[in-house]
C-alpha cells in the first residue's frame, strides 16, 4: 500500500505530463505483477461495485473522528470528497503498511462484500487505523469508488510502452474489453508477443475533434467524406467464434440491452467488428435522444418499449474483416467493404451511415444548416485517406456541430461543487421569466473561466435570499447566455421544458434580468 | 449593554467612539493588523500596536495619523479603558481589550497560536465577551506540525534546484511571506521575492525581524539567474507575466486552504500545497476560545455556523457576527487585491510596470 499511495501522491503533486508518466514507469517497474494489474486497474478508472453504502461509511467515519454527524457534513460541503473529508477528520493515523496493494484489495477490500454491518464496520475502522494518513486517503479512495487521478489512460499506455517497449497502440487495444486484474493480465500486458487474441476485445475508438473554424481549412472538399454526427451511443459490434459482444464507448459491455442489435450481429460472418452509433429509429427517421433514455435506465425491456423505441446501428466504420484488423486500410476502402456488407445482412436493425453530399465546402456548410431537421448533431468529416486511429486525434476526422440554441436566462439557485470545486458556488439553476415570476428551466455548471467562478461565488455569499441544506437561492441579478443542443418538451420538468447539454456560454453583464428570455420565446425554439 | 455594535461601517463601540477594524473611513479606527480586510484606507485617525506602526504605515496613505501603543498599556477613550494584546497573527497584530464599567470584551481580529519568529506569541486575555475569526472554523482543518511542513518546503526547494528547476513559492505579501523567509533553509540557494514582497520584508527588517538575505526578483533578468533559487511572490504573481520569466519552475503555495485538495486543484497550473496558515487551526481555536473564560462569543470572518452551533450545544451563548468580508474566500480574493494595490507602489519599482 506505501508504494502504491507514494504513487499517487507523485502523480497529485506535479502538473507536469512528463513527471506523471515517469512516476509510473517507475511504479511498474518495482511493483509485483499483482499489484502493478490493479494499478492499471484503478488507474484506468475501473472500480469494484459499491461495497459499502456512503451513509454508513459517514456514520462510522464521524464516530471514530468524534464529530456530530452535521458536523461531518458541514465539513464534506467544504471538502467535497467523501474519501478526503474522512482521511482529515479521522485521529491522527498508524504505521505505514508494507503489505502490498493486492493483499489489501484482495484479502481487505473484496472481502467486505457481503459482510453484516458489525463486521463491514469493525474491519473499516481497523483499516483506518492502520494505515498513515496519505495510505488511509487513497484506501478511501478505493472504497468510496471515486478513484481518479490525474492521469489519464493515455499517461499509463505511455508508461507501459515506456516500461515493456510494447507499442501504445497495442497495449491500448490489450486494455479494451473484459479483463480480471491478475498477475497474468499484467504479464500478457507487457508481453512483446503481440498474438494474443480474446474474442470480446474491442478496438480502442478513434475520435473526432471538433471543428472551429471553416471547413475551407481542411483543403479540397473532394478528399473528404461529410455523414450526419448522431445523438446517440457509440458502439462497436463485434461478431468472432460464433459470439456476438456489443460494446459501448465507455467500454461497458451492453450484452441484453440492445438485443435486437445483438440479434443482427447473428448474421455477421465472423471476425467482423463494425464501429458505429446505437440510435433510437423509427420509420426511417431518429427518435429524439430523450426517447433513447428511456431504454436505458430499465432493467426490464418489454415488449411495449422495444416496439415504441426501436433502436438500430448506424454503420460508421469497418475495422476488422474476415477476422484482420483492417483499421490502417484508407477510409474510402474500409468503407466499400462496410457498404458491402451491410447490404448482405438481411436486418433492418444494421444501417450504413450515409454520405451527406458534398462535392464542395458551400454544399456542405448548407448540408450542415439542415442537420437539426434531419435530427443530426451537425457533420462529420473524414479525409478519405484515413486510417482509424486511436483516440482523439487533431487533422484526419473532425466533428462540426451545429450552431447551439441560445437563451437569456437569470441565475436563481446556486450549489456548492465538487471535487476540484468543493467550497465554491459552481453549479447553477438558471430561470426564464413566466409573467412575473422566473421559472427554473436549466443547470449548468461549465463554461466559466475560474475568475468568473470566484467572482459568481462572491455573489452568491452576498446575495443569498434563503438556504436549503447546500442550496442558495440568490437575488436575481446575474443573467447568462446558455447554449445548448436540443430542446423537447417535459412533464418531467416545471418549465415543461428540457434541454440538452446546457452550459453557460457568456456573462451577460449588459443584460438587466428584466432582460432575460420568456417562457414564450423558448417555447417558439421547439419544433410543432 | 451591549459594548460593541455591528454597523454598516464595521464593528462600533459607542462609549469609546471608536470603530475596530472598520471597513469604510471614519473619525477613530482602533486596527488589529494590516492585512486588507481589516485596514481600510481613509480614516481620520487610526490606533495600533507599536510594532504594528510601520507596516500599518506601508499599507496606508502617505500621510496617515498613526498613534502605536505598546502591548498591554492601557489607553483611555472616552469612558472606555482600551489594550492592545499580541495575536501572533503577523507582526504588531493584535487583539483588542476593552474595559467598561467592569465588563470586558475582547476582539481577537485574526491569530494563531503556533509559534512565529516574526511576531510576538498569541497571548489569552480573559474577557466576558470574545469577538473571535473562524477563517477555519471546521475540525477538517487540523495543521501539521510546523517543523514537518517547512522541512517539506525545503526538500521540495531542494530537489527542484537539483533537478535545474526555479521554485516559486506563493504566500501573502505581508506575514506569510516573512514567516517562510524566516523558516527557509538559505544554504540551499539563493532567495529572491516579489516587489511587494520585498517592500514589506523591509519594513519587518527595520522593525528588527531577523531574516535571511533576499534579492529582489525584478532585478535578476535573464533566467539562469533565477535556477535553483526560490522565488517568494504574492499568490496573484503565478497568473501573470511575471513568473514566465522563470522558465522551467515548480508552484507551490503556502496557505491553511491546501489543507484540503480540490482547493489546490482550482488553481490550475499549481504543483505543490503547503498547508502553512496563520489562522488558528480547530482545536486551537476552541482552545483560544476556552482560555478567554467568556460566557458570551462572537462569531465572525469564515465559518460561523459550525462554530456557533458547535459553541452552542457545549452551553456557551455564541452567535455569529457578518462581516463584508465572507472569510470563506477572503483570504484568497480580497487580500490578493489588495496586495495587487502594494506592487505598484513607488518603492521598489513595481516588476509588472517595469518589465515590457
Amino acid at each position: 500500500m506505501k508504494a502504491f499511495a507514494h504513487l499517487y501522491t507523485a502523480l497529485d503533486e506535479t502538473t507536469a505530463t512528463k513527471e506523471k508518466v515517469a512516476a509510473l514507469a517507475d511504479y511498474f517497474r518495482s511493483a509485483p505483477p499483482a499489484d502493478a494489474a490493479w494499478a492499471v486497474h484503478f488507474l484506468n478508472g475501473r472500480r469494484p461495485k459499491r461495497l459499502i453504502s456512503s451513509g454508513k461509511l459517514r456514520a462510522w467515519a464521524a464516530e471514530e473522528a468524534g464529530v456530530p454527524a452535521w458536523l461531518f457534513e458541514e465539513s464534506y460541503q467544504a471538502v467535497g470528497d467523501l474519501a478526503e473529508t474522512i482521511t482529515l477528520l479521522l485521529p491522527a493515523g498508524g504505521e505505514s503498511s508494507e503489505l502490498p496493494l493486492s493483499h489489501w484489495v484482495e484479502e481487505r477490500l473484496l472481502r467486505l462484500r457481503g459482510e453484516d454491518d458489525d463486521v463491514q464496520r469493525e474491519d473499516m475502522v481497523a483499516s483506518w487505523r492502520e494505515l498513515d494518513s496519505r495510505e488511509r486517503f487513497v484506501w478511501n479512495k478505493l472504497i468510496t469508488g471515486s478513484f481518479r487521478v490525474g492521469a489519464s489512460q493515455q499517461l499509463v499506455t505511455r508508461a507501459l510502452t515506456e516500461v515493456s517497449g510494447v507499442p501504445e497502440g497495442v497495449i491500448a487495444h490489450r486494455l479494451m474489453g473484459a479483463w480480471d486484474p491478475t498477475p497474468e493480465f499484467f504479464e500478457r500486458l507487457i508481453a512483446p508477443d503481440t498474438s494474443d487474441a480474446d474474442v470480446s476485445r474491442p478496438y480502442p475508438f478513434f475520435l473526432a475533434h471538433p471543428l472551429e473554424g471553416e471547413p475551407g481549412t481542411l483543403g479540397d472538399a473532394g478528399e473528404w467524406i461529410a455523414e450526419w454526427k448522431w445523438d446517440g451511443i457509440r458502439a462497436q459490434l463485434i461478431r468472432r467464434a460464433g459470439r456476438t459482444f456489443l460494446w459501448s464507448r465507455g467500454e461497458e459491455l451492453l450484452a441484453g440491452r440492445f438485443p435486437e442489435v445483438e440479434e443482427t450481429g447473428g448474421l455477421l460472418p465472423d471476425g467482423t467488428v463494425i464501429d458505429g452509433e446505437l440510435i433510437p429509429w423509427l420509420d426511417g427517421a431518429p427518435l429524439p435522444f430523450a426517447q433513447l433514455q428511456r431504454r436505458i435506465g430499465r432493467k426490464n425491456l418489454g415488449a411495449k418499449i422495444l416496439d415504441e423505441v426501436p433502436v438500430v446501428l448506424v454503420a460508421y466504420d469497418l475495422l476488422e474483416a474476415a477476422g484482420v484488423d483492417i483499421r490502417a486500410l484508407p477510409l474510402s476502402e474500409r468503407r466499400l467493404r462496410l457498404a458491402a456488407l451491410v447490404e448482405s445482412v438481411p436486418s433492418g436493425r444494421l444501417l450504413l451511415s450515409t454520405a451527406v453530399p458534398a462535392p464542395n465546402w458551400l454544399a456542405a456548410t448548407n448540408a450542415r444548416r439542415e442537420a437539426r431537421e434531419v435530427g443530426a448533431e451537425g457533420l462529420m468529416l473524414k479525409r478519405l485517406s484515413s486510417s482509424y486511429g486511436v483516440g482523439r486525434r487533431r487533422g484526419d476526422w473532425w466533428k462540426w456541430k451545429v450552431d447551439p440554441l441560445t437563451v437569456d436566462a437569470v441565475l436563481i439557485y446556486a450549489q456548492p461543487g465538487s471535487g476540484k470545486r468543493a467550497g465554491l458556488f459552481t453549479d447553477y439553476t438558471f430561470g426564464i421569466w413566466e409573467g412575473s415570476h422566473l421559472v427554473p428551466f436549466a443547470k449548468a455548471y461549465t463554461g466559466l473561466t475560474d475568475e468568473e467562478i470566484r467572482k459568481v461565488d462572491a455573489f452568491v455569499r452576498r446575495n443569498t435570499l434563503e438556504k436549503f441544506g447546500p442550496v442558495r437561492t440568490v437575488k436575481p441579478e446575474l443573467v447568462f447566455e446558455l447554449h445548448f443542443e436540443g430542446i423537447q418538451r417535459s412533464s418531467r420538468h416545471k418549465s415543461g421544458i428540457a434541454v440538452r447539454f446546457p452550459r453557460m456560454a457568456r456573462w451577460r453583464t449588459d443584460k438587466k434580468a428584466e432582460e432575460a428570455d420568456t417562457i414564450e420565446t423558448v417555447r417558439a425554439l421547439l419544433s410543432p | 449593554m451591549s459594548l460593541l455594535h455591528l454597523t454598516p461601517k464595521g464593528l462600533y463601540c459607542e462609549a469609546g467612539d471608536f470603530f475596530v477594524d472598520p471597513w469604510e473611513p471614519v473619525d477613530r479606527a482602533v486596527i488589529t493588523h494590516a492585512h486588507g480586510d481589516h485596514a481600510t484606507w481613509g480614516s481620520y485617525s487610526y490606533l495600533t500596536s507599536v510594532p504594528g506602526v510601520n507596516v500599518l504605515r506601508a499599507r496606508l496613505e502617505m500621510g496617515a495619523r498613526i498613534r502605536g501603543v505598546e502591548y498591554g498599556e492601557t489607553v483611555a477613550l472616552n469612558a472606555t479603558t482600551v489594550s492592545l494584546h499580541p495575536a501572533g497573527h503577523i507582526l504588531g497584530s493584535s487583539q483588542v481589550r476593552i474595559e467598561h464599567r467592569g465588563e470586558v470584551w475582547v476582539v481577537s481580529g485574526d491569530y494563531k497560536t503556533d509559534p512565529d519568529p516574526t511576531c510576538t506569541p498569541f497571548e489569552p486575555v480573559l474577557c466576558h465577551t470574545f469577538v473571535t475569526e473562524s477563517t477555519f472554523g471546521l475540525p477538517i482543518y487540523r495543521w501539521p506540525s510546523q517543523a514537518d511542513v517547512f522541512a517539506e518546503i525545503n526538500a521540495w526547494w531542494r530537489a527542484n534546484a537539483a533537478a535545474g528547476r526555479t521554485s516559486l513559492l506563493l504566500g501573502y505579501a505581508l506575514g506569510k511571506a516573512q514567516r517562510l523567509l524566516a523558516g527557509l533553509d538559505p544554504n540551499i540557494g539563493p532567495i529572491l521575492t516579489h516587489g511587494a514582497v520585498e517592500r514589506m520584508t523591509g519594513v519587518y527588517r527595520q522593525d528588527g525581524i531577523e531574516l535571511p538575505p533576499t534579492q529582489y526578483a525584478g532585478a535578476a533578468g535573464s533566467r539562469a539567474d533565477a535556477t535553483g533559487a526560490i522565488v517568494i511572490a504574492p499568490p496573484y504573481a503565478d497568473a501573470s507575466l511575471w513568473s514566465r520569466r522563470f522558465g522551467n519552475h515548480s508552484t507551490g503555495f503556502a496557505s491553511g486552504w491546501m489543507m484540503v485538495r480540490g482547493a489546490r486543484r482550482q488553481r490550475s497550473g499549481l504543483d505543490r500545497g503547503f498547508a502553512l496558515s496563520d489562522h488558528v487551526d480547530w482545536p486551537s481555536l476552541l482552545a483560544a476560545i476556552e482560555a478567554t473564560g467568556a460566557g458570551e462569543v462572537w462569531v465572525t470572518h469564515g465559518y460561523t455556523g459550525p462554530v456557533v452551533r458547535w459553541l452552542q450545544e457545549r452551553g456557551v451563548d455564541a452567535k455569529a457576527v457578518a462581516t463584508r468580508f465572507e472569510g470563506e474566500r477572503a483570504e484568497v480574493t480580497e487580500t490578493s487585491q489588495d496586495e495587487l494595490s502594494d506592487s505598484a507602489a513607488p518603492l521598489p519599482p513595481s516588476p509588472a510596470a517595469s518589465s515590457p
